[in-house]
Protein backbone atom coordinates (compact mmCIF):
# COMPACT_ATOMS: atom_id res chain seq x y z
CA UNK A 1 0.00 0.00 0.00
CA UNK A 2 1.29 3.34 -1.29
CA UNK A 3 2.42 5.30 1.91
CA UNK A 4 1.20 9.17 2.52
CA UNK A 5 3.82 11.75 2.79
CA UNK A 6 3.61 14.92 4.47
CA UNK A 7 6.19 16.83 2.28
CA UNK A 8 5.99 20.26 3.35
CA UNK A 9 3.90 23.33 4.09
CA UNK A 10 1.38 24.55 1.28
CA UNK A 11 2.66 27.69 1.57
CA UNK A 12 6.61 26.88 0.87
CA UNK A 13 5.70 25.72 -2.90
CA UNK A 14 4.06 28.89 -4.60
CA UNK A 15 2.23 28.42 -7.65
CA UNK A 16 4.78 27.95 -10.70
CA UNK A 17 7.48 26.67 -8.17
CA UNK A 18 8.29 22.84 -7.25
CA UNK A 19 9.97 20.92 -4.71
CA UNK A 20 12.09 17.55 -4.76
CA UNK A 21 11.54 15.38 -2.03
CA UNK A 22 12.59 12.36 -0.50
CA UNK A 23 10.06 9.24 -0.03
CA UNK A 24 11.23 6.45 0.44
CA UNK A 25 14.05 4.72 0.51
CA UNK A 26 16.09 7.08 -1.56
CA UNK A 27 13.12 8.21 -4.39
CA UNK A 28 13.11 11.45 -5.15
CA UNK A 29 9.84 13.04 -6.44
CA UNK A 30 9.28 16.38 -7.64
CA UNK A 31 6.32 18.00 -6.57
CA UNK A 32 4.68 21.02 -8.69
CA UNK A 33 2.19 23.95 -7.63
CA UNK A 34 0.42 24.95 -11.30
CA UNK A 35 -2.22 27.53 -9.94
CA UNK A 36 -2.83 26.06 -6.89
CA UNK A 37 -3.03 22.52 -7.98
CA UNK A 38 -0.22 19.93 -6.87
CA UNK A 39 1.37 17.33 -8.97
CA UNK A 40 3.97 14.50 -7.90
CA UNK A 41 6.35 12.87 -10.32
CA UNK A 42 9.38 10.55 -10.21
CA UNK A 43 12.42 13.01 -10.75
CA UNK A 44 14.07 10.26 -12.96
CA UNK A 45 13.06 10.69 -16.95
CA UNK A 46 12.48 7.43 -18.41
CA UNK A 47 14.91 8.13 -21.31
CA UNK A 48 18.06 8.65 -19.86
CA UNK A 49 17.89 9.19 -16.27
CA UNK A 50 17.79 12.93 -16.34
CA UNK A 51 16.50 14.63 -13.14
CA UNK A 52 12.91 15.83 -14.15
CA UNK A 53 12.85 18.81 -11.39
CA UNK A 54 15.85 20.79 -13.17
CA UNK A 55 13.86 20.70 -16.15
CA UNK A 56 11.81 23.52 -17.70
CA UNK A 57 7.93 23.94 -17.66
CA UNK A 58 7.03 25.29 -20.75
CA UNK A 59 3.55 25.09 -23.19
CA UNK A 60 2.44 22.65 -25.84
CA UNK A 61 2.79 23.90 -28.87
CA UNK A 62 0.07 22.10 -31.54
CA UNK A 63 -0.37 22.18 -35.04
CA UNK A 64 -3.28 20.96 -37.26
CA UNK A 65 -1.68 22.02 -40.51
CA UNK A 66 1.34 23.10 -41.37
CA UNK A 67 2.23 27.05 -40.72
CA UNK A 68 -0.68 26.95 -38.33
CA UNK A 69 -0.12 26.53 -34.45
CA UNK A 70 -1.24 27.49 -31.29
CA UNK A 71 -0.25 27.18 -27.81
CA UNK A 72 -1.62 26.29 -24.74
CA UNK A 73 -1.65 24.59 -21.61
CA UNK A 74 1.09 27.16 -20.47
CA UNK A 75 2.96 26.00 -17.63
CA UNK A 76 1.76 22.33 -18.09
CA UNK A 77 4.62 20.94 -19.89
CA UNK A 78 7.91 19.28 -18.57
CA UNK A 79 10.44 19.36 -20.50
CA UNK A 80 13.95 16.87 -19.44
CA UNK A 81 16.44 19.02 -18.68
CA UNK A 82 18.83 16.93 -21.01
CA UNK A 83 16.71 15.71 -23.99
CA UNK A 84 14.17 18.07 -24.06
CA UNK A 85 11.54 15.08 -23.73
CA UNK A 86 7.67 16.55 -22.80
CA UNK A 87 5.70 15.38 -20.07
CA UNK A 88 2.72 16.17 -18.81
CA UNK A 89 2.89 17.24 -15.44
CA UNK A 90 -0.28 15.95 -14.92
CA UNK A 91 -0.34 12.55 -15.97
CA UNK A 92 3.22 11.72 -16.45
CA UNK A 93 2.61 11.09 -19.85
CA UNK A 94 4.71 11.80 -22.76
CA UNK A 95 4.10 13.83 -25.68
CA UNK A 96 5.73 12.19 -28.25
CA UNK A 97 4.54 8.83 -27.14
CA UNK A 98 1.86 8.85 -24.30
CA UNK A 99 1.16 5.22 -23.77
CA UNK A 100 4.49 3.75 -23.64
CA UNK A 101 6.76 6.17 -22.90
CA UNK A 102 5.58 7.74 -18.97
CA UNK A 103 6.99 8.88 -15.80
CA UNK A 104 5.48 7.93 -13.13
CA UNK A 105 2.67 10.23 -10.92
CA UNK A 106 1.47 10.12 -8.24
CA UNK A 107 -1.54 11.37 -6.42
CA UNK A 108 -1.11 14.79 -4.92
CA UNK A 109 -3.27 17.24 -2.37
CA UNK A 110 -3.22 19.71 0.33
CA UNK A 111 -4.85 18.80 3.41
CA UNK A 112 -5.40 20.78 6.54
CA UNK A 113 -2.76 20.23 9.40
CA UNK A 114 -5.77 19.01 11.55
CA UNK A 115 -6.96 16.06 9.26
CA UNK A 116 -3.17 15.39 9.10
CA UNK A 117 -3.31 14.22 12.99
CA UNK A 118 -5.37 11.21 11.97
CA UNK A 119 -2.48 9.49 10.51
CA UNK A 120 -0.75 7.34 9.01
CA UNK A 121 1.32 9.42 7.38
CA UNK A 122 5.25 9.93 6.96
CA UNK A 123 5.99 13.49 7.87
CA UNK A 124 9.09 15.53 6.99
CA UNK A 125 10.92 17.15 9.85
CA UNK A 126 9.46 19.82 10.10
CA UNK A 127 6.08 20.72 12.90
CA UNK A 128 2.57 19.91 11.42
CA UNK A 129 0.27 22.75 12.81
CA UNK A 130 -3.76 21.94 12.42
CA UNK A 131 -4.19 25.98 11.41
CA UNK A 132 -1.95 25.19 8.53
CA UNK A 133 -2.08 23.58 5.19
CA UNK A 134 0.40 20.80 3.57
CA UNK A 135 0.72 19.02 0.76
CA UNK A 136 0.32 15.15 0.81
CA UNK A 137 1.90 12.75 -2.16
CA UNK A 138 0.53 9.14 -1.84
CA UNK A 139 3.41 7.32 -3.35
CA UNK B 1 43.91 -8.84 -20.96
CA UNK B 2 44.53 -6.35 -17.98
CA UNK B 3 41.09 -5.23 -16.27
CA UNK B 4 40.55 -1.93 -14.55
CA UNK B 5 39.70 -1.79 -11.00
CA UNK B 6 36.52 -0.22 -11.28
CA UNK B 7 36.59 3.14 -10.02
CA UNK B 8 33.35 3.78 -6.95
CA UNK B 9 31.59 6.68 -9.23
CA UNK B 10 27.73 6.09 -9.49
CA UNK B 11 27.36 6.73 -13.09
CA UNK B 12 29.87 4.79 -14.72
CA UNK B 13 28.58 1.31 -16.35
CA UNK B 14 29.71 -2.14 -14.46
CA UNK B 15 30.85 -2.97 -17.77
CA UNK B 16 33.81 -0.09 -18.68
CA UNK B 17 35.93 -2.79 -16.75
CA UNK B 18 39.33 -1.97 -19.70
CA UNK B 19 38.32 2.19 -18.27
CA UNK B 20 36.05 4.70 -19.38
CA UNK B 21 37.18 7.14 -21.95
CA UNK B 22 34.92 10.09 -23.15
CA UNK B 23 36.14 11.24 -26.95
CA UNK B 24 33.82 14.64 -26.50
CA UNK B 25 33.63 16.90 -23.84
CA UNK B 26 33.11 20.51 -25.05
CA UNK B 27 35.05 23.39 -22.31
CA UNK B 28 34.14 26.25 -22.48
CA UNK B 29 35.50 30.01 -21.51
CA UNK B 30 33.56 31.87 -19.16
CA UNK B 31 34.76 34.94 -21.47
CA UNK B 32 36.87 35.77 -24.08
CA UNK B 33 39.21 37.47 -21.79
CA UNK B 34 40.11 34.02 -20.93
CA UNK B 35 42.07 34.06 -24.22
CA UNK B 36 43.91 36.65 -23.99
CA UNK B 37 47.43 36.04 -22.38
CA UNK B 38 48.21 33.95 -25.47
CA UNK B 39 46.98 36.21 -28.46
CA UNK B 40 49.13 39.48 -29.40
CA UNK B 41 47.99 42.72 -28.88
CA UNK B 42 46.58 43.16 -32.41
CA UNK B 43 44.62 39.68 -32.24
CA UNK B 44 43.36 40.11 -28.64
CA UNK B 45 41.86 44.02 -30.25
CA UNK B 46 40.57 42.04 -33.30
CA UNK B 47 38.94 39.75 -31.19
CA UNK B 48 37.40 42.02 -28.78
CA UNK B 49 36.16 44.64 -31.32
CA UNK B 50 34.80 42.56 -33.89
CA UNK B 51 34.63 39.04 -32.36
CA UNK B 52 34.55 35.48 -34.39
CA UNK B 53 33.67 36.36 -37.84
CA UNK B 54 32.22 32.89 -39.22
CA UNK B 55 31.57 31.51 -42.64
CA UNK B 56 27.93 32.36 -42.35
CA UNK B 57 25.71 35.33 -41.98
CA UNK B 58 24.49 34.89 -38.15
CA UNK B 59 28.38 36.35 -37.05
CA UNK B 60 26.52 36.46 -33.07
CA UNK B 61 24.48 33.35 -33.00
CA UNK B 62 23.18 30.17 -34.45
CA UNK B 63 21.16 29.55 -37.81
CA UNK B 64 19.13 27.87 -35.80
CA UNK B 65 18.17 27.62 -32.43
CA UNK B 66 19.86 24.74 -30.48
CA UNK B 67 16.55 23.17 -28.17
CA UNK B 68 18.75 24.67 -25.32
CA UNK B 69 20.43 27.67 -24.34
CA UNK B 70 23.87 27.93 -25.17
CA UNK B 71 22.63 23.86 -26.72
CA UNK B 72 23.58 22.93 -23.02
CA UNK B 73 21.74 20.03 -20.68
CA UNK B 74 19.44 22.94 -18.14
CA UNK B 75 21.43 20.89 -15.00
CA UNK B 76 25.15 21.38 -16.61
CA UNK B 77 24.77 25.32 -15.40
CA UNK B 78 27.35 26.05 -12.55
CA UNK B 79 25.78 28.69 -9.97
CA UNK B 80 26.90 32.35 -12.30
CA UNK B 81 28.51 30.70 -14.79
CA UNK B 82 27.98 29.07 -17.92
CA UNK B 83 28.27 25.21 -18.71
CA UNK B 84 31.19 23.15 -18.47
CA UNK B 85 33.25 26.70 -17.73
CA UNK B 86 34.08 25.57 -14.47
CA UNK B 87 36.56 22.72 -13.91
CA UNK B 88 35.54 21.48 -10.31
CA UNK B 89 31.78 21.91 -11.62
CA UNK B 90 32.92 19.67 -14.57
CA UNK B 91 34.62 17.16 -12.31
CA UNK B 92 31.88 16.72 -10.19
CA UNK B 93 29.17 16.15 -12.34
CA UNK B 94 30.76 14.73 -15.30
CA UNK B 95 34.42 12.78 -14.61
CA UNK B 96 34.12 12.16 -11.12
CA UNK B 97 30.37 10.70 -11.45
CA UNK B 98 30.27 8.94 -14.23
CA UNK B 99 33.83 8.06 -12.85
CA UNK B 100 35.37 8.93 -16.41
CA UNK B 101 39.59 7.75 -16.83
CA UNK B 102 39.96 9.68 -19.86
CA UNK B 103 38.20 12.79 -21.27
CA UNK B 104 39.15 14.18 -24.67
CA UNK B 105 38.72 17.94 -24.76
CA UNK B 106 36.79 19.55 -28.28
CA UNK B 107 36.76 23.12 -27.77
CA UNK B 108 34.04 24.75 -30.32
CA UNK B 109 33.04 28.43 -30.93
CA UNK B 110 34.22 30.77 -29.91
CA UNK B 111 37.69 28.99 -31.25
CA UNK B 112 38.26 30.67 -34.36
CA UNK B 113 37.94 27.48 -36.53
CA UNK B 114 36.93 28.44 -39.98
CA UNK B 115 37.24 32.02 -39.41
CA UNK B 116 36.67 34.16 -42.38
CA UNK B 117 39.88 35.87 -41.14
CA UNK B 118 42.61 32.94 -41.85
CA UNK B 119 45.75 34.72 -39.64
CA UNK B 120 43.07 35.63 -37.09
CA UNK B 121 41.75 32.12 -36.96
CA UNK B 122 45.78 30.40 -36.58
CA UNK B 123 45.92 32.97 -33.45
CA UNK B 124 42.77 31.71 -31.92
CA UNK B 125 44.21 28.29 -32.56
CA UNK B 126 47.29 28.89 -30.95
CA UNK B 127 45.60 30.37 -27.96
CA UNK B 128 42.84 27.79 -27.63
CA UNK B 129 45.18 25.76 -27.22
CA UNK B 130 47.42 27.02 -24.84
CA UNK B 131 44.24 28.20 -22.89
CA UNK B 132 43.45 23.84 -22.74
CA UNK B 133 46.47 23.29 -21.66
CA UNK B 134 46.52 26.01 -18.55
CA UNK B 135 43.15 26.32 -17.58
CA UNK B 136 42.05 22.71 -18.00
CA UNK B 137 44.79 19.90 -18.31
CA UNK B 138 47.21 21.62 -15.81
CA UNK B 139 44.67 20.44 -12.70
CA UNK B 140 43.20 17.80 -14.09
CA UNK B 141 44.88 14.39 -15.34
CA UNK B 142 42.09 12.65 -16.96
CA UNK B 143 41.49 15.00 -19.53
CA UNK B 144 43.53 15.20 -22.91
CA UNK B 145 43.40 18.45 -25.11
CA UNK B 146 42.89 18.42 -29.08
CA UNK B 147 44.65 20.05 -31.14
CA UNK B 148 42.49 22.78 -32.42
CA UNK B 149 43.70 24.17 -36.19
CA UNK B 150 42.99 26.92 -38.88
CA UNK B 151 42.07 24.21 -40.74
CA UNK B 152 40.69 26.78 -43.62
CA UNK B 153 44.81 27.54 -44.20
CA UNK B 154 46.48 23.97 -44.15
CA UNK B 155 49.81 25.45 -44.03
CA UNK B 156 49.35 27.37 -40.82
CA UNK B 157 47.12 23.92 -39.45
CA UNK B 158 50.49 21.68 -40.13
CA UNK B 159 52.32 24.54 -37.94
CA UNK B 160 50.20 24.70 -35.05
CA UNK B 161 50.63 20.47 -35.29
CA UNK B 162 53.98 20.56 -35.58
CA UNK B 163 54.32 22.81 -32.54
CA UNK B 164 52.33 20.38 -30.75
CA UNK B 165 54.42 17.11 -32.00
CA UNK B 166 55.11 14.71 -29.39
CA UNK B 167 53.44 16.33 -26.40
CA UNK B 168 51.30 13.88 -24.74
CA UNK B 169 48.59 15.90 -23.56
CA UNK B 170 47.29 16.42 -27.27
CA UNK B 171 45.60 13.23 -28.88
CA UNK B 172 44.39 14.28 -32.13
CA UNK B 173 43.61 16.97 -34.81
CA UNK B 174 40.50 18.34 -34.37
CA UNK B 175 38.68 19.89 -37.73
CA UNK B 176 34.65 20.83 -37.95
CA UNK B 177 32.72 18.66 -40.61
CA UNK B 178 31.40 21.52 -42.66
CA UNK B 179 34.39 23.05 -44.97
CA UNK B 180 34.84 25.68 -47.48
CA UNK B 181 35.72 22.64 -49.71
CA UNK B 182 35.28 18.98 -49.14
CA UNK B 183 38.03 17.35 -47.08
CA UNK B 184 39.90 15.74 -50.05
CA UNK B 185 41.16 18.49 -51.36
CA UNK B 186 44.31 19.44 -51.63
CA UNK B 187 44.22 22.91 -49.70
CA UNK B 188 43.46 20.62 -46.13
CA UNK B 189 46.51 18.02 -47.31
CA UNK B 190 48.94 19.85 -44.86
CA UNK B 191 46.77 18.84 -42.15
CA UNK B 192 47.09 15.09 -42.89
CA UNK B 193 50.88 14.93 -43.48
CA UNK B 194 51.66 16.87 -39.97
CA UNK B 195 49.43 14.95 -38.61
CA UNK B 196 50.70 11.72 -39.25
CA UNK B 197 54.13 13.01 -38.69
CA UNK B 198 53.02 13.10 -35.53
CA UNK B 199 50.81 10.40 -34.90
CA UNK B 200 47.82 11.79 -33.97
CA UNK B 201 44.42 10.71 -35.16
CA UNK B 202 42.73 13.64 -37.42
CA UNK B 203 38.83 13.97 -35.74
CA UNK B 204 36.11 16.28 -37.26
CA UNK B 205 33.24 17.16 -35.31
CA UNK B 206 29.78 17.65 -36.47
CA UNK B 207 28.76 21.58 -36.82
CA UNK B 208 31.06 24.31 -38.23
CA UNK B 209 30.36 27.00 -41.19
CA UNK B 210 31.36 26.00 -44.37
CA UNK B 211 29.57 29.26 -46.24
CA UNK B 212 27.51 27.17 -48.34
CA UNK B 213 24.07 26.20 -47.63
CA UNK B 214 23.83 23.52 -44.83
CA UNK B 215 21.73 20.82 -47.27
CA UNK B 216 22.08 19.86 -50.49
CA UNK B 217 19.35 21.74 -51.46
CA UNK B 218 19.74 24.78 -49.75
CA UNK B 219 18.64 26.37 -46.49
CA UNK B 220 16.61 24.06 -44.53
CA UNK B 221 14.28 25.68 -41.90
CA UNK B 222 14.22 23.94 -38.62
CA UNK B 223 16.97 22.74 -36.16
CA UNK B 224 15.69 19.56 -36.87
CA UNK B 225 16.86 19.46 -40.39
CA UNK B 226 20.63 20.95 -39.02
CA UNK B 227 20.99 18.22 -36.83
CA UNK B 228 19.45 15.17 -39.51
CA UNK B 229 21.65 16.74 -41.92
CA UNK B 230 25.58 15.98 -40.44
CA UNK B 231 24.90 12.39 -41.84
CA UNK B 232 24.99 14.06 -45.33
CA UNK B 233 27.73 16.58 -44.85
CA UNK B 234 29.90 14.08 -43.56
CA UNK B 235 29.14 11.26 -46.60
CA UNK B 236 30.74 13.94 -48.80
CA UNK B 237 33.61 14.66 -46.71
CA UNK B 238 34.30 10.77 -46.33
CA UNK B 239 33.55 10.22 -50.17
CA UNK B 240 36.14 13.04 -50.83
CA UNK B 241 39.12 11.78 -48.68
CA UNK B 242 38.80 8.14 -50.29
CA UNK B 243 38.02 9.65 -53.93
CA UNK B 244 41.29 12.06 -53.90
CA UNK B 245 43.90 9.37 -52.71
CA UNK B 246 44.47 10.90 -49.50
CA UNK B 247 44.50 7.43 -47.86
CA UNK B 248 47.39 6.54 -50.65
CA UNK B 249 49.21 9.33 -50.28
CA UNK B 250 49.06 9.06 -46.00
CA UNK B 251 48.58 5.54 -45.37
CA UNK B 252 48.98 6.03 -41.31
CA UNK B 253 46.29 8.71 -41.45
CA UNK B 254 43.44 7.91 -39.23
CA UNK B 255 39.98 9.77 -39.07
CA UNK B 256 37.42 10.08 -36.18
CA UNK B 257 34.47 11.54 -37.04
CA UNK B 258 32.43 12.70 -33.55
CA UNK B 259 28.86 13.41 -33.23
CA UNK B 260 28.28 12.47 -36.74
CA UNK B 261 26.14 9.31 -36.59
CA UNK B 262 27.10 6.41 -38.31
CA UNK B 263 23.90 4.00 -39.88
CA UNK B 264 24.60 6.13 -43.11
CA UNK B 265 28.25 4.91 -43.35
CA UNK B 266 27.45 1.13 -44.58
CA UNK B 267 25.55 2.18 -47.59
CA UNK B 268 27.93 4.88 -48.44
CA UNK B 269 30.71 2.06 -48.76
CA UNK B 270 28.42 0.23 -50.80
CA UNK B 271 27.38 3.10 -53.68
CA UNK B 272 31.01 3.96 -53.57
CA UNK B 273 31.90 0.33 -54.78
CA UNK B 274 29.20 0.43 -57.18
CA UNK B 275 30.24 2.75 -58.33
CA UNK B 276 33.80 2.08 -58.65
CA UNK B 277 33.73 -1.05 -60.31
CA UNK B 278 32.44 1.00 -63.60
CA UNK B 279 34.41 4.54 -62.89
CA UNK B 280 37.73 3.78 -61.85
CA UNK B 281 39.56 4.53 -64.75
CA UNK B 282 38.38 8.39 -63.49
CA UNK B 283 40.73 7.80 -60.25
CA UNK B 284 43.62 5.20 -61.04
CA UNK B 285 44.86 6.43 -57.67
CA UNK B 286 43.11 3.88 -56.24
CA UNK B 287 44.22 0.90 -55.19
CA UNK B 288 41.37 -0.97 -53.54
CA UNK B 289 37.79 -0.35 -53.41
CA UNK B 290 36.64 2.60 -51.60
CA UNK B 291 34.77 0.43 -48.80
CA UNK B 292 37.91 -1.05 -47.92
CA UNK B 293 40.03 2.54 -47.33
CA UNK B 294 36.58 3.41 -45.27
CA UNK B 295 36.85 0.69 -43.23
CA UNK B 296 40.71 0.99 -42.56
CA UNK B 297 41.01 4.32 -42.21
CA UNK B 298 37.61 5.77 -40.06
CA UNK B 299 36.56 5.62 -36.97
CA UNK B 300 33.10 7.15 -35.13
CA UNK B 301 31.94 8.07 -32.35
CA UNK B 302 28.40 6.65 -30.44
CA UNK B 303 26.56 10.09 -29.19
CA UNK B 304 24.40 10.77 -31.06
CA UNK B 305 23.14 6.74 -31.29
CA UNK B 306 21.59 5.38 -34.01
CA UNK B 307 18.43 3.36 -33.11
CA UNK B 308 16.50 0.98 -35.56
CA UNK B 309 13.71 -0.42 -33.98
CA UNK B 310 15.06 -3.69 -34.76
CA UNK B 311 18.37 -4.51 -32.51
CA UNK B 312 20.17 -6.32 -35.19
CA UNK B 313 20.17 -3.37 -37.30
CA UNK B 314 22.37 -1.88 -35.11
CA UNK B 315 24.53 -4.79 -34.39
CA UNK B 316 25.08 -5.17 -38.25
CA UNK B 317 25.89 -1.08 -38.68
CA UNK B 318 28.32 -1.61 -35.99
CA UNK B 319 29.76 -5.14 -37.32
CA UNK B 320 30.13 -3.75 -40.65
CA UNK B 321 32.15 -0.43 -39.46
CA UNK B 322 34.09 -2.78 -37.35
CA UNK B 323 33.53 -3.40 -33.58
CA UNK B 324 37.04 -1.81 -32.64
CA UNK B 325 35.78 1.26 -34.58
CA UNK B 326 33.57 2.96 -32.46
CA UNK B 327 34.54 5.12 -29.44
CA UNK B 328 32.02 6.42 -26.75
CA UNK B 329 31.43 10.20 -26.84
CA UNK B 330 28.97 11.65 -24.11
CA UNK B 331 28.74 15.12 -26.12
CA UNK B 332 29.06 16.57 -21.90
CA UNK B 333 27.52 19.79 -21.43
CA UNK B 334 25.18 19.76 -24.32
CA UNK B 335 21.58 18.89 -24.28
CA UNK B 336 21.85 15.78 -26.37
CA UNK B 337 23.94 14.29 -23.63
CA UNK B 338 24.72 10.61 -23.53
CA UNK B 339 24.46 9.11 -20.10
CA UNK B 340 27.27 5.98 -20.49
CA UNK B 341 25.00 4.08 -18.54
CA UNK B 342 22.32 4.00 -20.97
CA UNK B 343 24.11 5.34 -24.08
CA UNK B 344 24.87 1.77 -25.11
CA UNK B 345 21.87 -0.42 -25.58
CA UNK B 346 21.87 -3.83 -23.61
CA UNK B 347 21.53 -5.95 -26.47
CA UNK B 348 24.90 -4.82 -27.72
CA UNK B 349 26.75 -7.53 -26.53
CA UNK B 350 29.20 -6.77 -23.20
CA UNK B 351 32.56 -7.08 -24.37
CA UNK B 352 31.59 -5.30 -27.22
CA UNK B 353 30.36 -2.17 -24.72
CA UNK B 354 33.54 -2.91 -22.80
CA UNK B 355 35.83 -2.20 -25.81
CA UNK B 356 33.77 0.67 -26.94
CA UNK B 357 33.88 2.25 -23.43
CA UNK B 358 37.72 1.74 -23.38
CA UNK B 359 39.80 -0.30 -25.57
CA UNK B 360 39.11 1.64 -28.90
CA UNK B 361 39.77 4.52 -27.83
CA UNK B 362 42.88 3.45 -25.72
CA UNK B 363 44.34 1.69 -29.32
CA UNK B 364 43.34 4.70 -31.16
CA UNK B 365 44.94 7.20 -29.08
CA UNK B 366 48.06 5.13 -28.77
CA UNK B 367 47.35 4.98 -25.11
CA UNK B 368 48.65 1.63 -23.10
CA UNK B 369 46.41 -1.17 -21.45
CA UNK B 370 45.64 0.12 -17.59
Amino acid sequence: MAARYVVAPAAEIPPGARKVVEAGQGRRIVVFNLGGEFFALLDRCPHQGGRLSEGKLCGLVESDEPGVFRYGRKGEILRCPWHQWEFDIRTGRSWHDPDRTRVRAFPARVERGAALREGPYVVETFPVRVEDDYVVVEA
Amino acid sequence: MNVVRPIAAPGRPAVATLGLFDCDIHPRPLSLEEYRPWLSAEMWHRLSTYGIRPRHGFAKGYPFPKAAPLASRRDAWPPGKVPASDLDFLRAQHLDFHGIDIGVLNPLQPSGQGDQNDAFSAAMAYAVNEWQLERWLRDEPRLRASVVVPYEDGEASAREIRRRAGDRRFVQVLLMSRTAEPLGRKRYWPIYEAACEAGLPVAFHAFGYSGWAMTNGGWPSFYIEEVSEHATSCQSQVISLIVEGVFERFPSLRILMIECGFAWIPSVGWRLDQHWRKLKDEVPHLRRAPSEYLREHFHVSTQPMDEPERPEHLLDVMEWIGWDRILYASDYPHWDFDDPRTALPAFIPPERRRDIFGANARALYGMPAA
